[in-house]
Order: C-alpha cells, then sequence, then structure tokens
C-alpha cells in the first residue's frame, strides 16, 4: 500500500531524516515511537508532503513520487489527497461549524454539491460520535470532540491512508479515550493507519506493527509484543525503561 | 468675544443662523456627491491594491517583494499632499495631464494600498502556520488554502486597524480640496469667502465629518461583532 524508500529529509545543514525504508500493506496500523527529535513527527509530514523531502522516492497505491527530481505542486496536491492528516494541535477552521469543516474538503477541493457533501459530513460527525455537535463551532467544543472533528473531516476526502500526527497529545488526560476510541474503530475496520504517538497502550492494542525511531533513523521494527517485551536494540531499551 | 458678538446682536445670530442653514445643502451635497463617493471607491481600489501588495510581500518571488517593498517605503515616506501634487500639478510637466477627480482617486488609492497592505500582511501572518497545513492537506491549492481559510480569518483581525484607515481616509479627502475637487471642505472654503463665516463654514464642515466617522465606527462595532461569532470570549 505505502512504500517507502531512502527517505532523507535536511533543513539547511541539518539531517532530520538520514534514509528511511517502510513498507505498510492495506489495512495495517503502524504505530511509530521515540524520543522528542527523532524525526518521526517530520517523517509523517513527509508521507504528507507538508514537508518536501530532499530525496527518496515514497509511493501509495498507485501513484509515485520521486523526490530525486523536481515535483510540481500539483503533482503533490493530487498525491496529497490519498492521505488524510490529523494534527497534533487539531487545526480545525475556527471560522467554520463542525459540519462545515468537515464539507470543505468535499465541496472546495473535490467540487461536491453542498447537499452531497453534507450528507456524508453527517455520516463521518456520526461515526465519530458527534452527531449532536454539527452546527457548533471549534471553540464550543473540547479537545476530544475537536479532535473527533479533525478525524472526520480527515475522512471526509476518503483517503487511503490516515496518519496521525501525535493525536493526543494536546488533551486533558480524561479525553485521550474517547479519540483512541475513534481510532481503534478505523482500524478494525481496515483502514491502513500510520500513527506517530506516546499513547504505547494504543500501540499496544491496535498496531500490526511499532517502529522505534531514533536520531532520523528506523532503529527497530516489530510486533507491539515484541517491542515491548523484548526490544533487541540498546536504544529501545533506554527510550522504553524512560517513558515507563 | 465672538460668542458676546453673536448673542448681544439679534440681526446677526439671525445672520448666522441663515447662513448655517442655506450652506448646509451645499455642504451635504459635496459630502453626498464627492466626499463619501472618493471614499468609497478609493477605500475599495486601495484594498484590491492593498490585498495584492501584501501578497506579493509574503510570496517567495524575490522580485515581487523588491516591488512591493518600494511602493510601500515610497508611499508612506512621503506626504500625501506632495503624493496629489506631483499627479495633479506636476505630470502635466511630461505630457500626462489628468482632471482633478480621477488624480484624486489615483492618488489615494495608492496610498491606502501602500497603508493597509502592511495591515493585511500582518494579519496574514497572525493566522497560524497549522490552519495552511490543514488546508494543504485535505487536497486544497494555495490560492485555495488563501481565500477559503487563510483571508476569512485575516479579515476578522484587520477590521480595527482598516477601520482606522477608512475613518483617517474620510479626513484626508479634504486634501482633495487642494487640487480643485469639488468636495465638501472645498465648498465650505468656497462659500466662507463669499460671506467671511469662516469659523460658521468650518465648523459646519467638521461637525459634518465627525457624523460621517462617527457613523462609520458603528458600522466597525457590527462588523466586529458579526466576525466574532466563531471566538469565545
Amino acid at each position: 500500500m505505502i512504500s517507502i524508500k531512502g527517505l532523507t529529509k535536511s533543513f539547511d545543514s541539518l539531517e532530520v531524516l538520514k534514509g528511511i525504508d517502510l513498507e505498510v500493506g492495506k489495512g495495517k496500523v503502524v504505530v511509530v515511537i521515540g524520543p522528542s527529535g527523532s524525526g518521526k513527527t517530520t517523517f509523517l509530514r513527509c508521507v504528507n508532503i507538508l514537508e518536501t523531502p530532499t530525496d527518496g522516492k515514497i509511493s501509495i497505491g498507485e501513484q509515485e513520487i520521486d523526490f530525486s527530481r523536481k515535483v510540481s505542486s500539483r503533482q503533490i496536491s493530487s498525491f496529497r489527497r490519498l492521505t488524510g492528516m490529523v494534527f497534533q494541535s487539531y487545526n480545525l477552521f475556527p471560522h467554520m461549524t463542525a459540519i462545515e469543516n468537515v464539507m470543505e474538503g468535499p465541496v472546495t477541493v473535490k467540487k461536491e454539491a453542498k447537499q452531497k457533501a453534507a450528507e456524508k459530513a453527517e455520516y463521518f460527525l456520526s461515526k465519530v460520535g458527534l452527531a449532536d455537535k454539527m452546527k457548533h463551532y471549534p471553540f464550543q467544543l473540547s479537545g476530544g470532540q475537536q479532535q473527533r472533528v479533525g478525524i472526520a473531516r480527515a475522512l471526509a476526502m476518503e483517503p487511503q491512508v490516515m496518519l496521525f500526527d501525535e493525536p493526543t497529545s494536546a488533551l486533558d488526560p480524561e479525553l485521550v479515550g474517547e479519540v483512541l476510541k475513534v481510532m481503534k474503530d478505523l482500524a478494525t475496520e481496515g483502514m491502513t493507519m500510520m500513527v506517530v504517538t506516546h499513547e504505547m497502550r494504543f500501540a499496544e492494542e491496535a498496531a500490526d506493527e511499532v517502529i522505534f525511531m531514533a536520531d532520523g533513523l528506523i532503529i527497530e521494527r516489530g510486533k507491539p509484543e515484541e517491542i515491548f517485551s523484548q526490544p533487541k536494540a540498546e536504544r529501545t531499551r533506554q527510550f522504553l525503561r524512560l517513558i515507563q | 468675544m465672538y460668542l458676546n458678538s453673536i448673542f448681544a446682536d439679534p440681526d446677526r445670530t439671525a445672520r448666522l443662523i441663515d447662513i448655517a442653514q442655506s450652506s448646509l445643502e451645499p455642504l451635504l451635497k459635496g459630502a453626498i456627491f464627492y466626499t463619501i463617493p472618493l471614499t468609497l471607491i478609493t477605500f475599495v481600489c486601495g484594498i484590491i491594491l492593498a490585498v495584492l501588495t501584501a501578497l506579493a510581500r509574503i510570496s517567495h518571488i524575490k522580485l515581487l517583494q523588491m516591488i512591493a517593498r518600494i511602493y510601500v517605503s515610497a508611499i508612506r515616506g512621503t506626504p500625501l499632499l506632495v503624493q496629489l501634487f506631483i499627479l495633479f500639478y506636476g505630470l502635466p510637466t511630461v505630457g500626462i495631464t489628468l482632471d482633478p477627480w480621477p488624480s484624486a482617486i489615483i492618488g489615494f488609492s495608492l496610498n491606502i494600498g501602500a497603508y493597509a497592505s502592511e495591515i493585511i500582511r500582518a494579519s496574514i501572518l497572525s493566522i497560524p502556520k497549522g490552519q495552511w497545513e490543514a488546508g494543504y492537506s485535505i487536497g486544497m491549492s494555495y490560492r485555495q488554502a488563501l481565500t477559503r481559510i487563510v483571508l476569512p480569518q485575516a479579515t476578522r483581525v484587520s477590521i480595527p486597524p482598516l477601520s482606522n484607515t477608512f475613518i483617517s481616509l474620510v479626513k484626508d479627502t479634504s486634501l482633495a480640496s487642494l487640487i480643485l475637487v469639488t468636495e465638501m471642505f472645498r465648498r465650505a472654503q468656497e462659500i466662507a469667502t463669499t460671506n467671511y463665516e469662516f469659523l460658521l463654514l468650518y465648523t459646519e464642515a467638521a461637525l459634518i465629518y465627525w457624523v460621517i466617522c462617527f457613523l462609520l465606527s458603528l458600522v466597525q462595532g457590527r462588523l466586529e461583532m458579526r466576525f466574532d461569532r466563531y471566538v469565545s470570549r
């Protein structure tokens, strides 16, 4: 489904990603963990091309982008539509109600009829448990509710892959569960997902594969039970000790 | 002294009231047919120019940035009156003769364009980068993210400072009297030179400006309320 080869990213002289290779099968859930500064968020943002990789190839389904050549903005836009992104700070559009947030992509980008987009938005908002909050503006919603609108907004574009960048890190502890539940439901339904998170419980329960990143490289990867109970690399052991 | 002379002399009082009444119509006509249209037209043209200038300033194209910078610097660095004089009295020397009305529209629009561009640029920059990214993440182009996501929010931020600019513009249009536009203040001058009641006529003009600006500040309040519906207070 997703195939990433030799992905690198430098900011000026600072090399943040030093060559990442990864395959994610259709319907698989990959959780990326690692210390801050390991490049995991940059990695995820590269898959959505919010950061343009310096070099490497990414393919999703049939489409491939090769960053060793010049990439046009049209290419980037069409590639981005394959992925849905959920941000740490939600980034909902504050001047639009929940339903307008979810309709915005289908109406503006896909040029769908408003009526049809509204029906679809209602469906996705109900799916994330917000059927009764559709007319609310983001400031009238809790963090957990806002993040669920963010998930619905990404789903409404019907992406082939969902990317989550620390989706629960900005939330109060009691609101984390409701967002993780929506994510687990998505995983169960067979959505292909890449999740950067510190929620190890989520990784244990929902991930097909856990990737440990440090210093811009993938240090170790494996099934969650392998990574969490018998990590091979010293760097992984160190990290897991620190967070437990 | 002046007040004394008015109230001591009933004939003079009657004369002043008469002048005040008879001059009200030409002054209001000056306001309605010149001051207000000049303000509205130049504000609209100026804002369009300002948005383009602000976008040029934040673009990644060096040449555009530089043109915008020089334009803003030149307009902000020279007096409005001097700009108007160059347009109206100066340009004929090189064969470009403009009537008072087009000179005024060009001069004021260029002026508003420069000042408002800084407000609009700051308002656009005040919108968090995450808003652009959220737009891009659902497949939007630069233009879509700008017009659907960023500008609507930047508009809200820019209403108070732009209202300031607008209100200043109402008053600055009085400078057009010096390039022969028969707007309200020029009419006041013309009437005053026939009856020598300078204090009365200029005060009358001042009051009309004040009323216009007061009404505008009410509109500003309404606009702010409308745009604040999506922020918590």
